[in-house]
C-alpha cells in the first residue's frame, strides 16, 4: 500500500508544490510582515513552478492513490486553466488599489488564494466521492475567508456569510446524497460505483434523489439556478480580484469535478459508441434532462437578472450565472463533442471574462467606481481601455469575429448535431438577451457624455496596457484562427478509464 | 484578375479595412487628412468594381457551380485533422461572384464612395467616425463575395457593431432607442440564421484528398473513393447539391418539416434585414436617427444584404421550401409595398417618408423573387440596384436640405423650387425615378417584377399595382409641398447645392437616366446568372408536382 503510494508520488507533485507554496507564503508572511510583495512573488514562484509540473502531466493517463485522483488528459486541461488563471489573479490582486490601500496585510490573501487554487486543481482530479467533497470544502473554505477580506466594507461581511450559510447548505445536501449513492452500491470509488450500477439492481427513485442531492453541491460550486442564490452579492461584496477567479476558476474546478462524476458514474459503458463519441446513460436514470433544465432556467434567470443591474460586478456576476447555463448545455449532449465545447468554451471564458473583470478594477481604481451611470463619457477619457472592454463585451456576446463566437458555435453545433434543436433555440435567443445589457455598458461609455464638470484623462500604466493584452490578443486571435482552440479541446475529453 | 499577387475581391474587401487601420493612425485633428484618405480608399475600391465591370464574363451562370463563378479565390483558412469522433474540420477562404452579387458589388463600392462625400461635414470625433464606416464597409463587401457560409455569417455579423456605433454617436435626438433597436432585431435574425447554418453543415458532406482539393460526393464516386476523407463543409455551393446531402442527417431529402424550419429560421434572418412586413419596425427609427451618410449606406446596400441573401442562400439551398412558401412571400411582398406606400402618405417627416417608402420598393423586390420565373428574379435584382441609388439620392437630398434648414418637416417647406433650382433639378430625376416613370431606371426593374409575378399571381400582382397610384400620390404631393407653392419668408436665405454635393448626386441621376434608357449594361450581366438561379427553382417546382404536393 504505502509503496504504491510512493510509486503514485511523482503525478502528484503540483498538489505537494502548492501545499509548499501554501506553508511558504504563511512563513515568509511571519518574516516579512510589512512588505507584501515578498509573500506575493512566493506565491508567484510557486504557481509557476506548478503550472511547468502540470504541463509535464501532458498525455499521462493514470489514476493514482488507490483511484481518489485521476491524472488524465481532462484533468489536466482544468489544472492548466485554474493555474493560469490563478497567476493572472495574482498579477490582478498586485495592481488593485481596493486591496492594497489602507495598509492592510495581504500576506494571508496571497496564501488562501494558494489553498484556494489547490482545492480547485483536487477538484480537477478527484475520482472518489470522499475526494470530491474534500476538494470542495478545502477550496470552499479558502473563499469564504477571502471573499470577506476586505471586512470593512459592509458588503464584503455580509457576502462572506450568506457564502458561509449557502455553501454549507448544499455541502450538506451534497454529502447527503452521496451517503445514499454509498448505501446503494457500497463503494465511493466512482469507477466502482458506475460498475455496481451497471448490473442494474438499483432503486431509480434513490437513485435520483442522490443525484439531485449531489447536484446541489456542483450546482453550488458554478453557481446554476436555483442553487445560485450567493453569486450576486458574494460576487458584489467580494473584492474584484476574487469575484474574477472565482467566475473562472471555481466555475472551472466545479465543472471538471461534475463532468467527472456523471460521466464516469451514470455512463452505460457497454453503450457507448466509442467511433462517434457518442455515450448512453444508464437505464432509468436520465440526469441529462435534468441538467438540461438547470441549463436552461441558468442562462435565462442569469441574463434576465443582468439587465436590471446597475453595479458592474454584479451584471457580470449574473451574466457568469449565465455562461455557465450555456456551458451545461454541452453536458446534457451525452457526447464528446458536447465536452469539447464545454472545455473549448472555458478557455475561451477565462480569456473574455478575466479581461473584463480586470479592466472594471482597473476602472475603479481610479474613478473609485463599478456603477455602470459613472462609465458615462468614459470612452473619450480612456480609449484604449474601454476598446478592450468593448471587445470582452462583444465576446461575451458571442459576436463573431471574437473567440466568444466560436465558444458558442460549438456549443450550439453539438446541441444540433445531437438532436436538441430547443435547447439550441433557447441558447441562442439567450445571447440576443445578452446583447441588451452589454449594450449598456457600451451606450454609457461612447452614447453618453460625461455628468462630471472636470472631465480629465484616466491614466494607465505600461504594465497594466500590456496585461489587458495578454487577455485581448487571444479573444479575438482565437476567434479568427480558432484552430489550435479545437484541437486543444478534442485532446483534452480523454476522462481516465471510460471510452 | 490578381493585383500584386492578391485576388481583386480580397482587395475590395479588404482595402477598407486597410484604410480603416491608417485612419486610425492619423492624429486626430488631421480632419482632412482622415476625410480624403477614406476618399481614396473607397476610390481605389470604386475604380476596382468598375474594372470588374469591364472584365465580367457574360456568358457564365454561376449560382451553384464554382466553375461558372469568376474571380474565385480559395485558400485553407482552418484545417483540423480528423480524430476519432469529431471529423476533419475545414473552413475555406472562398470568395466569387457571379451575375448575381456582381451588381451588388459595384452598387456597394457606389454607394461607399458617395457616402463618404455626404459625410464630409461630419464634425463630431471624425476619426471615430470614418474608422468605423470603412469597417461598415468591408463588412458589406464581404458578405456579397463570400461563398462560404462561415464567411458569410462572419461578414454579416461584423457590420452589426460599427452600425450600432454609427446611428448611436452621429445620430439624431432619439439615436440611442434607434440603434440597440437596429442591433437587436438584427441580432435575433442571425441567431436563428446560425443555427439554420449549423445545421446545413451536419447534413452536407463532400470529401477532400490529401491535397485538400475537394469533390463533391457525386465527383467522388466517379473518381473513386481511395484516399478521400468524407467531412462537413460550409461551402454554399456544396450545399446546393442535393447529391451532397448525408441521407438521415437533419436537413436531408426534399419537403421535410426541418427543411421548412430551417428555411423559416434563415427567411426571419434575411425578412428583419429587408425589411419585410411585419419585420420593418427598425427601420424607420432607425433612418429618421442616423446621420444622411449612414442612411444612404442603410437604404442603399444594406436592405439589399437581406433580399441578396434569400436569393443566394434560400433560394438555391432550399427550393423546395420556397416553392412551398413562396405564396407567402409574395403575400409578405405585397403586404409591405400597399402599406409601406400608404404609411409613406400619411408621414410629415421627410426622411420618415422615404424610409416607408423603401419599405414598399423593397416589396416590389420580395414580390418579383417570390414569382421565381427568369423575369420575375431579374426585376427583383435591378430593382435591388436601382433602389440603391435611387434611395441613396433621395436620402441625399433630405440630407441637403436638412444640413440647411436644420428640419425635415415637410409642411414647412414650400416654394424651392425658385430659390435652388440645381438642386429642385436632381430631386425631380430622383423622384420621378422613385415613382416608376418611364425612361428612368426604377420603371423598368418595377415593370420586370410585376410582369413576372403575374405569371405566378395573378391576384397579388394586380393589387400590388395599386401601389403604383399610391406612390405617385405621395412622391407628387411631397413634390408639390416642398418645391411649389410660395416660398416661406424664413428659407429665402437657402443657398443652393454646392460642388461637393453636385459631385455626389449627379453621377447617381445619370445612372439613372441612363439605365432607364438603355438597361443592357446591368441586366446583361446578371441574365445567365438568374436564368440558372430560376432553373434550380422551376426543376423543384416539377418535382413538387411531381409528388403530388403543393
Amino acid at each position: 500500500m504505502s509503496e504504491q503510494i510512493l510509486k503514485d508520488l511523482h503525478l502528484f507533485y503540483p498538489e505537494i508544490t502548492l501545499t509548499i507554496t501554501f506553508c511558504a507564503a504563511i512563513i515568509t508572511d511571519l518574516i516579512f510582515r510589512r512588505t507584501s510583495i515578498v509573500v506575493s512573488s512566493v506565491v508567484m514562484i510557486g504557481l509557476v513552478i506548478t503550472g511547468i509540473l502540470v504541463l509535464g502531466q501532458s498525455g499521462v493517463q493514470a489514476s493514482i492513490f488507490d483511484n481518489m485522483i485521476a491524472v488524465d488528459p481532462f484533468a489536466y486541461f482544468f489544472k492548466m486553466l485554474i493555474i493560469i488563471t490563478a497567476i493572472l489573479i495574482v498579477v490582478f490582486s498586485l495592481g488593485s488599489s481596493e486591496l492594497n490601500s489602507a495598509g492592510r496585510k495581504l500576506g494571508e490573501y496571497y496564501s488562501l488564494l494558494v489553498a484556494l487554487t489547490l482545492g480547485m486543481v483536487l477538484m480537477a482530479g478527484a475520482s472518489n466521492l470522499l475526494m470530491m467533497y474534500l476538494a470542495l470544502e478545502l477550496s470552499s473554505i479558502a473563499s469564504y475567508i477571502l471573499s470577506g477580506y476586505t471586512r470593512e466594507a459592509p458588503d464584503s461581511s455580509e457576502a462572506s456569510l450568506k457564502y458561509v450559510i449557502y455553501g454549507a447548505l448544499s455541502s450538506g445536501l451534497m454529502l447527503y446524497g452521496i451517503s445514499i449513492i454509498y448505501g446503494l452500491t457500497g463503494s465511493l470509488d466512482i469507477y466502482a460505483i458506475n460498475q455496481v450500477l451497471a448490473q442494474g439492481n438499483y432503486n431509480t427513485i434513490a437513485l435520483l434523489i442522490a443525484g439531485v442531492l449531489a447536484m446541489a453541491g456542483f450546482g453550488y460550486k458554478i453557481s446554476a439556478v436555483p442553487f445560485h442564490f450567493w453569486t450576486p452579492d458574494v460576487y458584489e461584496g467580494a473584492p474584484i480580484t476574487i469575484t474574477a477567479f472565482l467566475s473562472v476558476a471555481s466555475k472551472a474546478g466545479g465543472f471538471a469535478m461534475m463532468i467527472r462524476f456523471f460521466k464516469v458514474t451514470f455512463i452505460d459503458s457497454n453503450a457507448v459508441s466509442v467511433p462517434v463519441g457518442v455515450w448512453a446513460s444508464l437505464k432509468g436514470f436520465e440526469w441529462y434532462h435534468l441538467v438540461a433544465v438547470i441549463a436552461v432556467l441558468t442562462m435565462t434567470f442569469g441574463n434576465l437578472v443582468a439587465i436590471w443591474q446597475n453595479n458592474l460586478k454584479r451584471l457580470l456576476a449574473y451574466s457568469s450565472i449565465a455562461h455557465a447555463g450555456y456551458m451545461l448545455t454541452g453536458l446534457v449532449v451525452l457526447s464528446n463533442e458536447g465536452l469539447a465545447a464545454i472545455m473549448l468554451y472555458f478557455v475561451v471564458y477565462l480569456f473574455m471574462n478575466l479581461g473584463a473583470f480586470y479592466i472594471v478594477m482597473l476602472i475603479a481604481n481610479q474613478t473609485g467606481s463599478e456603477d455602470i451611470e459613472d462609465y458615462k463619457g468614459l470612452g473619450p477619457r480612456a480609449p484604449f481601455i474601454t476598446v478592450a472592454l468593448a471587445i470582452f463585451l462583444v465576446s461575451l456576446t458571442g459576436l463573431p469575429p471574437t473567440a466568444g463566437f466560436i465558444g458558442k458555435l460549438y456549443l450550439f453545433a453539438a446541441l444540433l448535431n445531437h438532436g436538441w434543436i430547443w435547447l439550441a433555440v433557447i441558447g441562442a435567443l439567450n445571447s440576443v438577451i445578452s446583447l441588451y445589457y452589454y449594450v449598456r455598458i457600451f451606450r454609457n461609455m461612447y452614447l453618453r457624455p460625461s455628468e462630471q464638470q472636470q472631465v480629465t484623462p484616466l491614466n494607465f500604466t505600461m504594465l497594466q496596457k500590456v496585461t489587458v493584452l495578454v487577455m485581448l490578443v487571444p479573444t479575438i486571435l482565437l476567434g479568427l484562427y480558432f484552430g489550435p482552440l479545437v484541437q486543444l479541446a478534442q485532446a483534452s475529453v480523454k476522462i481516465f478509464g471510460t471510452p | 484578375m490578381q493585383l500584386m499577387g492578391i485576388g481583386v475581391l480580397t482587395w475590395l474587401t479588404f482595402l477598407p479595412v486597410l484604410g480603416m487601420v491608417l485612419v486610425l493612425l492619423i492624429p486626430k485633428d488631421q480632419k482632412d487628412a482622415i476625410r480624403w484618405s477614406s476618399l481614396i480608399v473607397t476610390l481605389i475600391q470604386l475604380l476596382l468594381s468598375i474594372g470588374i465591370f469591364m472584365k465580367f464574363d457574360r456568358g457564365m451562370a454561376g449560382i451553384n457551380s464554382e466553375a461558372g463563378m469568376q474571380f474565385v479565390e480559395k485558400a485553407t483558412w482552418i484545417d483540423i485533422k480528423s480524430i476519432a469522433w469529431f471529423g476533419r474540420i475545414h473552413i475555406d477562404y472562398f470568395v466569387g461572384i457571379d451575375g448575381l452579387s456582381v451588381t451588388m458589388v459595384i452598387l456597394t463600392a457606389l454607394i461607399s464612395a458617395v457616402a463618404i462625400l455626404s459625410a464630409w461635414n461630419i464634425e463630431k470625433s471624425v476619426k471615430g467616425y470614418f474608422a468605423l464606416f470603412l469597417l461598415l464597409d468591408a463588412g458589406m463587401m464581404g458578405v456579397f463575395v463570400s461563398l462560404d457560409f462561415f464567411l458569410f455569417y462572419i461578414f454579416w455579423e461584423v457590420m452589426l457593431l460599427p452600425m450600432y456605433f454609427l446611428i448611436g454617436i452621429w445620430g439624431g435626438a432619439r439615436r440611442e432607442y434607434a440603434a440597440i433597436k437596429f442591433f437587436l432585431y438584427t441580432l435575433f435574425g442571425s441567431v436563428l440564421m446560425l443555427l439554420a447554418m449549423i445545421a446545413l453543415y451536419f447534413s452536407v458532406n463532400v470529401y477532400i484528398d490529401a491535397n485538400g482539393v475537394i469533390y463533391s460526393v457525386t465527383e467522388a464516386m466517379k473518381h473513386g473513393l481511395d484516399g478521400l476523407e468524407k467531412m462537413y463543409t460550409f461551402n454554399m455551393l456544396a450545399m446546393m447539391d442535393p447529391g451532397n446531402y448525408v441521407p438521415g442527417s437533419l436537413l436531408a431529402g426534399a419537403h421535410t418539416s426541418m427543411r421548412y424550419l430551417a428555411y423559416v429560421a434563415l427567411f426571419i434572418g434575411f425578412a428583419i434585414k429587408i425589411p419585410c412586413f411585419p419585420f420593418h419596425t427598425w427601420l424607420p427609427d432607425a433612418h429618421v436617427e442616423a446621420p444622411t451618410a449612414i442612411s444612404v449606406i442603410l437604404a442603399g446596400v444594406l436592405l439589399k444584404m437581406g433580399t441578396y441573401g434569400l436569393l443566394r442562400i434560400s433560394f438555391p439551398i432550399f427550393p423546395d421550401a420556397m416553392v412551398h412558401y413562396s405564396w407567402m412571400l409574395a403575400l409578405l411582398g405585397v403586404i409591405s409595398m400597399v402599406y409601406g406606400a400608404l404609411v409613406a402618405m400619411a408621414q410629415t417627416d421627410f426622411k420618415k417618408l422615404i424610409a416607408y417608402s423603401s419599405i414598399s420598393h423593397m416589396g416590389v423586390v420580395t414580390l418579383g423573387m417570390a414569382s421565381m420565373n427568369t423575369q420575375g428574379i431579374t426585376g427583383a435584382v435591378f430593382q435591388m440596384f436601382n433602389h440603391g441609388t435611387i434611395t441613396a439620392m433621395l436620402f441625399l437630398i433630405v440630407g441637403v436640405i436638412y444640413d440647411r434648414a436644420h428640419t425635415r418637416g415637410l409642411n414647412e417647406f414650400g416654394g424651392l423650387m425658385n430659390q435652388m433650382p440645381k438642386y429642385s433639378g436632381i430631386m425631380v430625376v430622383a423622384f420621378f425615378a422613385a415613382l416608376g416613370l418611364p425612361g428612368l431606371s426604377g420603371f423598368i426593374s418595377e415593370a420586370f417584377a410585376l410582369l413576372g409575378s403575374f405569371q405566378t399571381f395573378r391576384v397579388l400582382t394586380m393589387i400590388a399595382a395599386v401601389t403604383i397610384v399610391i406612390t405617385a400620390g405621395y412622391m407628387l404631393w411631397t413634390l408639390q409641398r416642398v418645391f411649389l407653392g410660395q416660398l416661406p419668408e424664413k428659407w429665402k436665405g437657402l443657398t443652393d447645392m454646392n460642388t461637393r454635393e453636385a459631385i455626389m448626386l449627379w453621377p447617381l441621376a445619370l445612372i439613372v437616366i441612363f439605365l432607364g434608357i438603355y438597361p443592357s449594361p446591368i441586366l446583361d450581366m446578371m441574365n445567365t446568372s438568374l436564368n440558372a438561379l430560376a432553373g434550380i427553382l422551376d426543376q423543384a417546382r416539377h418535382a413538387t408536382t411531381m409528388m403530388g404536393m403543393n
